[in-house]
């Protein structure tokens, strides 16, 4: 089996940061990432759709270029298509490559698996035409693929982006139904100050908002009631706002509000997490170098809490100083010299934070849905179904399993996990952190007997 | 088949055969098939197991398995998966728990 100092699983910013900077410091690097190339979701297929699509796209997509060419131009070994299913202690890494699987040991380990959409339950998601705001930038970025009437739906800068950029693209959305109010952005206002010191981050976002109003694509806020319907495929979103009930005509719905940390890794190999209440949802306990509390573990970028593309860049770099002065690699007073300018910009980066959860805070009603509303998509279990589970004595989500399938579908709870934990805590009067979460079980992907069967054998491997 | 798609494409480029569910559509090679056939004016990927509801792809990220159709036998996730000459997709049978075909 080949052997690493240090295997990141993740191609996106913080993933392609650490990997270079590991390897500038000498150590052996692999990193494996499910795409076909470097970038992650933020900058997806970045080389290529800059070339394409760079203008629609704009200046802060075309940054993940700097990311990915550092990246060909290290002695990082970048293993493309790579799905991983399983992490086992010392470390053991396996994952699938092309219909086989194949398997990677390394001393160190580094999650950068980033962050997946909040799930947003509201009555009809799970028609074909719903996709995540994510889904369509990805369409965009990857494929410049995009939806020729759309309805954008929640809350948070990526709708605003997502809209510019379909307006730029000549196919404006229908309307943005933002859930948020005037109330948040009152809340909101007392953040002030971090705003301020988020300036760029903030102008960015007025002129994004700029560029939709002068594309004249109608803006409802404050939305509640969401309803999507259709007959097998989405064909309206129905909402009240400012006190009405409307109703608008669609194919397609890109529902947003907010993005969360992705734990399914750490989890699986017991790294503890904590609920974070400002971003309502769960993040692994790191330092502030990205160390977990298992031993040989790191988590940098999105994955270890909400902070978006660039700060996820600077704790990559900044976890892979912290593993180059472990490994010897660097001395620690040079690590902290290396590392303070990161902390700098870092808090930089952070500080519109406070400002952007408290004016985009996650739709209510799809945290705590109405009980006919689906909110496990892969076993089709309901809102009403958990609440039942709890009366029926279960206190936290593996409980649930007794009674039904939550979380037992292809995407491990994905998608469900955090409404789970909503759920149960409302109905038993838990905090999150009491109630828990899914208990993440490799494979972390399902994995094929004809994949494990095209495995190198340990034969082999002792043969190596 | 393209004027009916939600989607649309902005720019062209050169287009394989492939199948699906018995019909053939000429897609991008290379691209991503799950934006391939949205664009190409398909919408339903797959049935649920449970309900036999409709299911299209959510995510685009390998994520939430709703884009999973049938590739030789093995049923995998569209958005995962690259457009190639020849390809034949149908649309998986009473799956979505497992991801073996039987
Ligand atoms: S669309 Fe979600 S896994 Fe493919």
């Amino acid at each position: 089996m080949k052997r690493s100092d240090l295997v990141i699983i993740g191609a996106g910013p913080a993933g392609m940061a650490a990997a270079t900077t590991a390897a500038e410091h000498g150590l052996s690097v692999t990193l494996l990432d499910e795409q076909s190339r470097p970038g992650g979701q933020i900058y997806r297929d970045v080389d290529r759709a800059v070339e394409k699509r760079g203008g629609i796209l704009g200046p802060d997509f075309g940054h993940g270029r700097t990311l990915t060419r550092a990246l060909r131009e290290s002695a990082v070994e970048h293993v493309t298509g790579a799905v991983v299913w399983s992490i086992e202690d010392g470390f053991r890494i396996s994952y699938t490559k092309g219909g086989r699987a194949a398997q990677v040991a390394a001393d160190r380990i580094l999650l950068a698996t980033g962050a997946l959409e909040r799930p947003m339950p509201v009555p009809g998601w799970t028609l074909p035409g719903v996709m995540t705001a994510g889904a369509a930038q990805i369409l965009l970025k990857q494929s410049g693929v995009i939806a020729r009437r759309a309805v954008l739906v929640g809350s948070g800068p990526l709708l605003y982006l997502i809209a510019a950029q379909m307006v730029r693209a000549g196919t404006p959305p229908l309307a943005l139904v933002e859930t948020q109010s005037r109330a948040d952005l009152r809340r909101a206002a007392r953040h002030a100050g971090g705003a301020l010191r988020g300036w760029p981050y903030l102008a960015k976002g007025l002129k994004l908002m700029a560029e939709i109003a002068r594309a004249r694509v109608p803006r409802f806020t404050g939305a509640t009631d969401i309803a999507i319907e259709g007959a097998g495929r989405a064909e309206t979103v129905s909402f009240r706002s400012g006190g009405k009930s409307r109703r608008l005509v669609c194919d397609t719905v890109l529902l947003h509000h907010g993005v969360v940390p992705n734990t399914q890794a750490a989890r699986s190999i017991g790294v503890a997490h904590r609920w974070n209440a400002t971003q309502a949802a769960f993040s692994p306990v790191v330092d502030r170098w990205g160390i977990t509390g298992v031993e040989g573990v790191y988590i940098a970028g999105d994955g270890a809490g909400i902070g978006g593309a660039e700060v996820a860049e600077v704790a990559g770099r900044l976890a892979s100083l912290q593993i180059a002065a472990e490994a010897g690699r660097l001395s620690e007073a040079e690590r902290d010299r290396l590392a303070a300018p990161l902390f700098r910009k870092k808090a930089r980066d952070m500080a519109i934070r406070p400002f952007l959860d408290a004016a985009f805070p996650p739709a209510t009603e799809a945290l705590l849905p109405e009980d006919k509303t689906i909110i496990c998509r892969c076993e089709e279990v309901t809102a009403g179904d958990i609440r039942r589970y709890a009366q029926m004595g279960s206190l936290g989500p593996n409980q649930t399993k007794a009674f039904g399938r939550p979380g037992m579908g292809p995407c491990q709870g994905r998608y469900c996990g955090l409404t789970v934990t909503a759920i149960l805590s409302e109905a038993n009067g838990q905090t999150p952190d009491e109630t828990g979460y899914f208990r993440i079980r490799p494979p972390l992907k399902p994995v094929t007997l004809g994949e494990l069967a095209a495995m190198e054998t340990p034969q082999q491997d002792a043969a190596e | 088949m393209k004027t009916d798609s939600a989607f649309l494409e902005l720019e062209d480029s050169p287009r394989v055969a492939v199948w699906f569910d018995g019909a053939e559509l000429e897609l991008p090679e290379g691209a991503n098939l799950a934006a391939a056939l949205l664009a190409a004016g398909v919408g339903v990927f797959r049935h649920t197991p449970v309900s036999s509801e409709p299911r299209g792809p959510f995510c685009m990220m390998g994520a939430c398995f709703d884009c999973l159709v049938e590739i030789d036998g093995i049923v995998r996730q569209a958005c995962m998966t690259e457009v190639v000459e020849g390809l034949r997709v149908s649309r998986p049978h009473g799956t979505g728990g497992e991801h073996e075909a039987e």
